[in-house]
């Protein structure tokens, strides 16, 4: 007679454990790439050296911008095959909360890139882009999983250590962050986030 | 809060727990006991609205089949529905009454009492 009092009991874990998960599937965004985000990594070590061999500034900033190009188509087509393998939404708060909050900081970081390429201050682009990259993983990271915080945390701190160093070693700084610390969180959320 | 105060006026346990436990699922609030409300009821408890399409993306549900639950739950006072257009384009907008999360937080107070009751024998 206490089998049917233990499964009462399960049945009641298991309906908290399902208002738990529905409350948190309508809050977070959890579609983040783990596979895509290391390719986006391997972008950006790639990039870090193509963007050193160049003979000039312009030409240096051409081949970081059409990487951020091809590490953003990556990162959007992994965002949707994961979401596809997972039958998570595209849609809906989290999604937009998401996005919004990634994005203006983008936007941002875009605007400044264009001012400081028009103004030559080439130095204070390794940090902007860190720091402002930072700071849309760290925002949108609010509405999504823990590590993509703690990557957010990562970028701003490199960008602070960009600011505060000769300016000659602002490539590395972005190799090391848009390549070494884009790679270890995709690995981490690939093995730890479903792929 | 509600479930320390409801254990206080459970009926005196059994030493096997199981009429406690019984009498305690037979209270539970059948209309969002069903998953398809509870997952709508448990989503809109944690966004202030949603909308008809996000809500649909959150149970995994049809059309037809939100919108029979989102009318019973809507009935009952638990959920107010709001439609609007957005330019030519209809928008359902969703959110939980006071009612409806009175009912949730009475429902988890259930799940708790149950385990704390089937966790006593």
């Amino acid at each position: 007679m206490r089998e049917p009092v233990t499964a009462v009991n399960d049945h009641a874990a298991e309906n908290l454990q399902f208002i738990r998960h529905a409350m948190e599937r309508s809050t977070t965004f959890s579609a983040v790439p783990g596979v895509g985000g290391a390719l986006m990594g391997t972008v950006g070590l790639a990039a870090s050296v193509i963007a050193a061999l160049q003979p000039t500034a312009e030409k240096w900033l051409a081949a970081w911008l059409s990487a951020a190009v091809i590490a953003l188509t990556i990162g959007l087509v992994a965002i949707r095959a994961k979401a596809t393998r997972l039958g998570l939404a595209l849609a809906g708060p989290p999604v937009r909360r998401f996005a919004l909050g990634l994005s203006a900081p983008f936007l941002a970081g875009a605007a400044l890139t264009f001012g400081l390429w028009r103004h030559g201050v080439w130095a204070l682009i390794p940090p902007t882009w860190l720091l402002l990259y930072g700071t849309g993983v760290l925002t949108g990271g609010a509405f999504s999983v823990a590590p993509m915080r703690v990557l957010g945390l990562a970028f701003m701190t490199l960008g602070v250590v960009a600011l505060v160093t000769p300016a000659d070693w602002g490539n590395v700084w972005l190799g090391l962050g848009f390549g070494g610390l884009q790679i270890v969180f995709g690995v981490y959320v690939a093995r730890r986030h479903g792929g | 809060m509600g479930a320390r105060a409801r254990a206080t006026t459970l009926p005196s346990r059994t030493p096997a727990g199981e009429p406690q436990a019984k009498a305690l699922a037979q209270r539970l609030d059948r209309l969002i006991h069903d998953r398809t409300r509870l997952a709508i009821v448990s989503a809109l408890a944690a966004n202030d609205t949603m909308g008809f399409n996000d809500l649909k993306g959150i149970t995994g549900t049809t059309d037809g089949n939100l919108s029979v639950h989102a009318r019973r739950l809507e009935d009952a006072g638990y959920v107010h529905c709001e439609k609007s257009f957005a330019g030519r384009v209809p928008r359902t907008e969703y959110r939980l009454t006071a009612a409806g999360r009175r009912a949730l937080e009475k429902y988890l107070d259930h799940m708790d009492a149950l385990i704390r009751a089937t966790r006593r024998r």
